[in-house]
């Protein structure tokens, strides 16, 4: 519900919201995120603590605002951001640098550990060689990976100085986001419409596979895999369509769902119940894109008012896989759909889930964090 | 008050008219202030370092000569000073939410629940102005910079003002209380705004016997003042217990306010009801102040004075209301609690004058609360856009209003209305910030008259650092169908993508906005590096094209001249044959390309077994001929040994290619 939510207003545009990852077995929600700033004179990435755990209440529910524990300015736009481990946090400038934040959990500092100035650039004709936004990251520490405007993809290993490896030229327009597929695969998005597989092992300077969208070349914005089937792949698109991608076979989407009306700027999965997905978007709105049950047993946390339901029918292609997303088995056909933000004008930009712990970040200068997404 | 340190002096820091004539360019958001040549020669003066003094107006100077006698300068004067306050970030954010509601609620509401939900936005934007004050307040107290805690100080104070007007035009305007609430409204009005009573009465409270403390009927007086009877009367009961003395005067006068009659807001009683109660109980206490009961205690005599109305009594508190709308309220309260909204400008402007009693002159904010008073609304606007050195204050409060259709009358004679006329001030504001420019543009969406063209002039100067900007940018333009505006971006980006050689990027920027030159454009740079190369750049885009490639008629050649490649490649001979001849007959293929069009199909021509059919072969044959008698360039091809080479070459292989297919083709015929 609404009153779940958390808001403050940071005075600068959210670019990117992260949870610091749990550790392993850890039982408690998850207490730290991360910000990044963007079109700001002054950008920065910032650490907040949630609220106070202190506080809960007797039925669990918890109160206050989230509060800055520290921050430090950055070298132009955040375009992306992943934490390392609990304490690094790697982060793409829009100037091309990538850079690797150390938070000080003792004495809650920032510091740059380490830097790649310029690791994304462009070889101009006239001009001399500038800077080129990195626009993605992922990292599987030690290894970090990042695409850019300058259509390249660097390998780094947070541990050494120079790029293990850098593919030039390996997409001809923009690259927006990147994720592993596997340790040594990871699946690149592009500005006309196309889902690349890479292969790192191989020394081939070409994607191992490509996907692209029918029709119109929507470009691509946000990359998800589904963390216990890695064949089912989530990206959106500039006209805020969520394409659900089998990737063991075919070459196009094997679904296309509507939702957002403007650029969808994340997706993700939920990482322990990938049932659930989350997009954010341009528009405006934040989706829940529930499969986990069908109509009839709907949970009752849909239901509660000030928010707008959908049932959309899933226009799928292939159903040899058991699984909610490629599924188009009549009673599990429908997938349940929900704004979390009605009446929003501005952009969301960022989002991120862990746990029950949803946090989000907006153009309108606001971080939001719901701490009961299934309550 | 607090107002009158924000009256900003309209000096430009470093433009000096008395060295230089000055001109002046108005924009939008901006001043440009130039120096001239006119007039007084230039002397030896040379440029003062300007912008870093600047105070009173936000000035920056564009472009300074480089110290020469005759160089002169270009300030750049804001007008919207506290755009750029960081601390107000938070209220340009949070109020746009609340405006954007309010543009949504549109009249679906009739009467009573309408006006309701009118009083709601206006208590919401209230809120957002006191959370913003807590915050600099806070940021006030936790700074050691004492230049930077003044400043914060300043802001809370306007924020403190800007808050207090509005509350009062919520009271009148918005929510039109009538006679009877009226009362109780700016008593509350009072209560928040006026003086911080709370310390004092801890202070006193806390102290061992209250009523021995020095404070003590000073709080007890501002909650009679405030006609907070409650409060004052637990208090009083301190002074009785502790006084057995001056008991029965003390149960009198808490019997005297614990009746005194008070409007309610519902509907329990009328207004006449009320009088008449009032009425007597005015009597009451006249009766008990003119058989001497209270004589004994000038302190309760006061009290009981104050509850009968007497002015000078009233007026002995001075210190404690400390400001004549105090007064004025705590005079209605004791005098006239069933006051109509039309007879308060009589008696605001004699508590004003009663309560300054010409010793001090009013100041801006007392002229804002008495033109309120008198129900001026415009002139509530104007001044507070005189004095206020923001435009958020005035474009909302006239939005409001506007919705509460009171000002819908008053035209200007220049720009539209008076409401959109302030909203494109405030928006232009946002729109020259760094950051806060997506703002402007659903202030602008509500301005039907002139906010389109504003938005077209402003979107086109945001710098577009990023792809990812410039697609936000993108997609304001789209959505409000700005072709113009949309091709415009696109063209810068794919300039840009032009120059940092990536030519992919730069299509599909210009297919985006379906620029047909452009894409020509770009095309023929693929084509270029094709010829000097040898083999294509970017296939991952070329082979992708889809329905984009009929764009324009390069980029089409280019698609289907990739395909030949393709087909060439996967050695489907027979249908790169065919391709290759419709890009010339079909004159797809531009006439210079012609060349090495022909050149392509040598290769097919030597294949062993024959391709081109003997038709085709004459329309190779045409194009060739075509080619070389057409060509304007003659004297070239005779020149370039190369060339001649090429069409000897040519002319043989087709030739016998032609030879080939007559027998084949007379062979299949003839079996």
């Amino acid at each position: 519900a609404m009153e779940d939510v958390s808001a403050k207003f940071v005075s600068q545009k959210i670019s990117r919201t992260r949870w610091r990852p749990l550790p392993a077995a850890a039982l408690q929600p998850p207490d730290l995120f991360a910000t990044g700033s963007w079109d700001n004179e002054d950008n920065r990435i910032s650490i907040w603590s949630a609220g106070d755990l202190g506080n809960a209440g007797l039925n669990g529910e918890y109160h206050g605002e989230p509060h800055l524990l520290c921050d430090i300015q950055h070298n132009g736009d955040v375009m992306d951001m992943q934490f390392l481990d609990q304490e690094r946090i790697v982060v793409a400038s829009s100037t091309g640098t990538v850079t690797i934040f150390h938070h000080h959990q003792n004495n809650q500092t920032l510091s740059a550990d380490h830097q790649w100035a310029k690791a994304h650039y462009h070889v101009g004709q006239d001009t001399s060689c500038g800077g080129a936004a990195c626009t993605g990251v992922v990292c599987n520490n030690p290894e970090i990976v990042t695409v850019g405007e300058d259509g390249r993809i660097n390998l780094f290993r947070a541990d050494q100085k120079d790029a293990v490896r850098t593919i030039d030229n390996a997409d001809s327009s923009t690259l927006h986001a990147v994720t592993f597929l596997r340790t040594t695969e990871i699946l690149t998005v592009n500005s006309i419409g196309q889902l690349k597989i890479w292969d790192l092992r191989q020394q081939r300077n070409e994607p191992s596979q490509i996907f692209s969208l029918a029709g119109d070349r929507v470009p691509l914005h946000c990359v998800d895999r589904h963390p216990n089937q890695q064949h089912i792949v989530a990206t959106g698109g500039q006209d805020g369509m969520l394409s659900i991608w089998d990737i063991r076979q075919g070459t196009m989407p094997v679904s296309l769902l509507n939702a957002h009306e403007a650029e969808m700027w994340e997706v993700h999965f939920h990482p322990s119940d990938p049932d659930h997905l989350f997009t954010c978007s341009e528009d405006g709105s934040l989706w829940h894109w529930d499969t986990s049950t069908n109509v009839s047993e709907k949970p009752s946390f849909l239901h509660q008012g000030g928010r707008s339901t959908a049932y959309l029918s899933h226009s799928t292609m292939n159903q040899s896989v058991v699984s909610a997303w490629l599924s188009n088995d009549p009673t599990k056909d429908r997938m349940e759909i929900t704004n979390l933000i009605p009446n929003q004008t501005l952009s969301v930009n960022s989002l991120d889930v862990l746990g029950p712990c949803l946090v989000y970040g907006t153009d309108a200068e606001a971080i939001y964090v719901n701490r009961q997404l299934f309550a | 008050t607090p107002l009158t340190d924000t009256v900003p002096p309209q000096v430009v820091p470093g433009a000096d008219p008395s060295a230089r004539q000055l001109c002046f360019a108005w924009g939008p958001a901006e001043v440009l202030v130039c120096e001239t040549l006119f007039g007084r020669a230039g002397g030896f003066r040379s440029p003062r370092p300007v912008g870093a003094t600047a105070r009173a107006l936000t000035g920056s100077v564009a472009g300074t000569g480089d110290g020469a006698p005759s160089s002169s300068c270009v300030f750049v004067v804001r007008r919207d000073q506290d755009i750029y306050i960081h601390t107000l970030r938070k209220l340009f954010n949070e109020s746009h939410g609340i405006f954007m509601g309010l543009q949504r609620s549109e009249e679906e509401l009739a009467g009573k629940s309408r006006k309701a939900q009118l009083v709601q936005v206006s208590k919401n934007y209230r809120s957002v102005i006191r959370a913003c004050m807590e915050d600099m307040h806070q940021a006030a107290v936790s700074t050691r910079d004492p230049a930077l805690q003044g400043q914060y100080s300043t802001q809370v104070s306007i924020l403190s003002a800007m808050e207090l007007i509005w509350n009062l035009c919520e009271i009148l305007f918005v929510e039109a209380a009538t006679a009877g609430p009226l009362l109780l409204r700016l008593l509350d009005w009072v209560r928040l705004h006026v003086c911080d009573v709370d310390s004092m009465v801890r202070e006193v409270l806390s102290s061992e016997s209250p009523s021995k403390h020095k404070l003590f009927w000073n709080v007890v007086d501002v909650f009679v003042l405030q006609g907070r009877m409650d409060e004052a009367r637990h208090l009083l009961s301190k002074e009785a217990s502790a006084n057995p003395a001056s008991m029965n005067m003390y149960k009198i006068l808490d019997d005297l306010m614990k009746k005194m009659p008070v409007p309610s807001l519902g509907n329990t009683q009328t207004l006449t009801e009320l009088e008449l109660k009032w009425q007597h109980w005015h009597e009451e206490c006249q009766r008990y102040l003119q058989d001497g009961t209270f004589a004994s205690n000038p302190h309760m005599e006061s009290i009981c004075k104050i509850l009968l109305g007497d002015e000078d009594a009233i007026l002995e508190k001075k210190e404690l209301m400390t400001t004549w709308y105090h007064f004025l309220v705590t005079r209605l309260l004791y005098s006239h609690p069933t006051v109509k909204p039309m007879e308060l400008r009589f008696y605001a402007q004699s508590s004003m004058d009663l309560f300054l009693g010409g010793e001090s002159s009013p100041e801006p904010l007392d002229m804002i609360l008495m033109a309120a008073f008198e129900f001026e609304m415009h002139q509530v606007i104007k001044e507070c856009s005189i004095v206020l050195s923001n435009w958020w204050f005035v474009a909302h409060l006239t939005d409001l209003l506007d919705h509460c259709k009171l000002l819908q009358s008053h035209n200007l004679y220049f720009g539209s209305n008076m409401r959109e006329f302030l909203l494109l001030e405030y928006a232009s504001g946002l729109f020259s910030h760094h950051s806060l420019w997506q703002l402007g543009v659903d202030y602008l969406d509500h301005c039907p008259e002139f906010g389109r063209v504003y938005l077209e002039l402003h979107i086109e100067r945001i710098p577009l650092s990023t792809e990812q900007k410039a697609l936000k940018v993108l997609r304001i333009c789209e959505q409000r169908q700005m072709h113009e505006q949309v091709r415009s971006i696109c063209k810068i980006m794919a300039m840009k993508a032009l120059r940092n050689n990536r030519l992919g990027s730069a299509l599909s920027w210009s297919i985006r906005a379906k620029d047909a030159a452009f894409a020509t454009l770009i095309s023929d740079r693929f084509l270029k590096d094709y010829c000097e190369k040898g083999c294509f750049s970017d296939l991952d885009l070329i082979d992708n094209l889809g329905p984009s490639m009929l764009l324009s008629d390069r980029l089409t050649f280019l698609g289907k001249y990739r395909e030949f490649h393709r087909l060439y490649g996967e050695k489907r001979f027979a249908e790169a044959a065919r391709l290759l001849l419709t890009l010339m007959t079909a004159h797809i293929a531009p006439c210079s390309f012609w060349m090495t069009l022909l050149t392509d199909a040598l290769p097919l021509l030597e294949q062993k077994e024959v391709i081109f059919s003997a038709e085709q072969t004459y329309e190779l044959m045409r194009c060739l001929e075509d080619l070389t008698a057409g060509n304007p360039d003659k004297q070239k091809f005779q020149d370039d040994d190369v060339e001649t080479t090429k069409v000897e070459m040519l002319r043989l292989a087709l030739a016998r290619n032609l030879a080939r297919v007559i027998v084949k083709e007379g062979t299949v015929e003839g079996s």
